[in-house]
């Protein structure tokens, strides 16, 4: 009998069994297995800068410089953020789960532009390769953010290959915007309006936006920084008559809305896993679709609250510390309107359930202490502490991660075919919430305290926190590591999954799992609302 | 898909003004003009950019959902250099503490 069904599934030709060998992946351009290159590409990079992580906090359990020396522990948290944001996050839900999803949650066959779309994991992958040759060949040590002039005249690490790498990679991702905005705007399903839109499209729409204002100003200014560095042309560098504080205007105009970039396709994931399992409509679905737009603008003008002790005009500051509180409005909207949707829902904790508590928790811990920083006076007592540090990994692996599991285990029967152990990623999403409160949660205090960041040593008195901190990251680096063995057990022996194993709503729910090359069969037509929970339900169940 | 036909005339005459503007801020450049040399020069190379973007770039013939693409972006890089100019211009307004 099983046999019976194991072949009868074979048969059914779908993207996985479509084509075999290397070749058929490597020049594909069915949006699928693109978004399937992305996941084993930024997996890797996750680890590796997971790795980094690990031997951080192994060197900071006891006070003294045990492990490493200082010139080592600045190149290990450097490789350790520009790897994790570079690499890893700003890529991470757009071009795995973003990818696979846009055309079959909108009914199309594929995206606008297949060529881009391959082009952009090639463009990803030499900008991996710049990084990781950086990375294997002594390092670099000026922080993620590269700031001059220390970036630009005083480094004697791998500056250049690393900013080339970061700068190609931005350029994987504009492919990825401007192929997300034509998609959506020309080739959404008859029926399908903007206001039928999921959310996770929404959320990938205001994504792009930023991606495509934002990303080519990095790209320019990373290009400044070489060029100061090579030719020795006054940017940044004072002594050659620059401004470095303009660097970090420049810097943050991008890295700032950067952080929505990660932030807000987690939210789309957020939003649908939410109303699915509470058997609901979602509460407030045009305020959510908007408030994505809303984070999008006002997350251009807010950078300078990154820069309040850098010198900049305390009449710029005033101005940015105002627009940055005025950004915490849309993203409150968001967080109100998934509780209100949890209200008299049907709430089953199913592990992409648990991974979105999880993730509205942190990340409103994660945005209320940005406000901490937001102000003005608050800020300079707390500028480049560990609660800084605490704060954006709140928001960036509390957030962000959590809503990318979230949506990887909601979305692995679509992509697979298969189910997941349903226990074991309980226990792995808990695994993960408590790995990381107990990782994090002390660095709140350290920072308070008046720990700084980007120190190898730190005084006695601040130990303790410290091993809880350390003891936490474990405990994180097995729950991330769980799901990368389960998940990979299911691809052979998880159960079948049939089309719907959750009974969404979406279209990418009526076609077939794994779904056939060109997505469905004939073109679907949109008739309703999204989330049309209670309807559905008394309709078919 | 409809593409609008731009006669060689026009790609010409745009070429030409380039060349003539460029010639321009060479000249200029060789005038004293005090606080206004860079907004002098500025002015030149937003025009130029214009005509790029407006006839090289057919935005001038495309529809309106480009022309509002494009203009965002002119927009927000208009964001970005009025904040910034924001900090540049009144970061001396306060003194330096101690001089």
């Amino acid at each position: 009998m099983d046999t019976q069904v194991t072949n009868e599934h074979d048969r059914q030709e779908h993207y996985l069994n479509v084509d075999y060998g290397i070749r058929s992946w490597l020049l594909t351009r069915d949006h699928k297995r693109i978004a399937l290159l992305y996941l084993g590409s930024i997996t890797f990079m996750f680890f590796l800068g997971g790795i980094f992580a690990l031997v951080i906090r192994l060197e900071l359990l006891t006070p003294a410089g045990d492990i490493v020396g200082a010139d080592t522990y600045n190149k290990l948290f450097t490789m350790h953020g520009v790897i994790m944001i570079f690499f890893f996050l700003i890529p991470s839900i757009p071009a795995v789960l973003g990818n696979f999803l846009v055309p079959l949650m909108i009914g199309a066959r594929d995206l606008a532009f297949p060529r881009i779309n391959l082009a952009s994991w090639y463009i990803y992958s030499l900008g991996a390769l710049f990084g990781l040759w950086a990375v294997f060949t002594g390092g670099v040590d000026t922080g993620w953010t590269f700031y001059a002039p220390y970036s630009t005249t005083a480094s004697y690490t791998k500056v250049v290959p690393t900013i080339v790498g970061a700068f190609l990679v931005g350029f994987s991702s504009i492919f990825t915007g401007l192929n997300f905005i034509v998609t959506i705007h020309r080739m959404r399903a008859p029926g399908l309006t903007w206001f039928r839109l999921p959310l996770f499209i929404w959320a990938h729409y205001a994504t792009s936006v930023i991606i495509i204002l934002g990303t080519p100003v990095i790209a320019i200014t990373l290009g400044l920084v070489a060029v100061e560095r090579v030719f020795r042309i006054g940017i940044f560098d004072p002594a050659l008559g620059g401004d470095p504080i303009l660097f970090q205007h420049l810097f943050w105009f991008y890295s700032h809305p950067a952080v929505y970039i990660m932030i807000l396709p987690s939210m789309g994931i957020i939003s649908e896993v939410i109303t699915c399992f509470s058997r609901k409509r979602i509460f407030g679905y045009s305020f959510i679709a908007v408030s994505s737009l809303a984070i999008a603008l006002l997350g251009f003008l807010v950078w300078g609250h990154h820069m309040f002790v850098s010198g900049q005009s305390v009449y710029a500051a005033l101005i940015f510390s105002v627009l940055s509180f005025a950004v915490a409005i849309p993203s409150a909207v968001k967080v109100f309107n998934w509780t209100a949707t949890l209200y008299k829902g049907s709430i089953s904790f199913e592990a992409p359930m648990v991974y979105a508590l999880g993730f509205i928790g942190l990340f409103t811990i994660g945005g209320l202490t940005g406000l901490f920083l937001a102000a003005l006076g608050l800020d300079v007592h707390v500028h480049d502490t560990y609660f800084v540090v605490a704060h954006f990994h709140y928001i960036m692996v509390g957030g962000a991660i959590m809503g990318y599991l979230a949506g990887i285990h909601f979305w692995w029967p679509k992509i697979t075919g298969r189910l997941y152990p349903e226990t074991l990623a309980r226990i792995a999403a808990l695994i993960v919430f408590l790995g990381f409160n107990l990782t994090f949660f002390p660095q709140f205090v350290l920072g308070y305290l008046g720990m700084p960041r980007r120190y190898y040593v730190y005084p006695p008195e601040f130990q303790v926190l410290n091993v809880m901190s350390t003891a936490g990251a474990t405990i994180l680096g097995v729950g991330y590591l769980l799901p990368m063995l389960y998940l990979t057990w299911s691809l052979r022996w998880g159960a079948r999954a049939g089309a719907n194993p959750w009974r969404a709503t979406g279209l990418e729910w009526q076609t077939p799992s794994p779904p056939p090359t060109y997505n469905f069969a004939t073109t679907p037509l949109v008739t309703e609302e999204p989330y049309a929970y209670p309807l559905r339900e008394a309709r078919e169940y | 898909m409809s593409q609008h036909i731009v006669p060689v005339r026009v790609y010409v005459t745009i070429f030409a003004a380039l060349m003539v503007l460029t010639a321009l801020t060479v000249y200029v450049a060789t005038l004293e003009h005090g606080a206004l040399s860079t907004p002098i020069a500025l002015a030149i190379a937003i025009t130029k950019a214009m005509l790029v973007i407006l006839y090289f770039m057919h935005v001038r013939y495309s529809s309106g959902l480009t022309q509002i693409s494009i203009a965002t972006g002119v927009l927000f890089l208009l964001v970005m250099i009025a904040i910034t100019m924001a900090d540049i211009v009144s970061r001396g307004w306060l003194g330096t503490p101690g001089s």
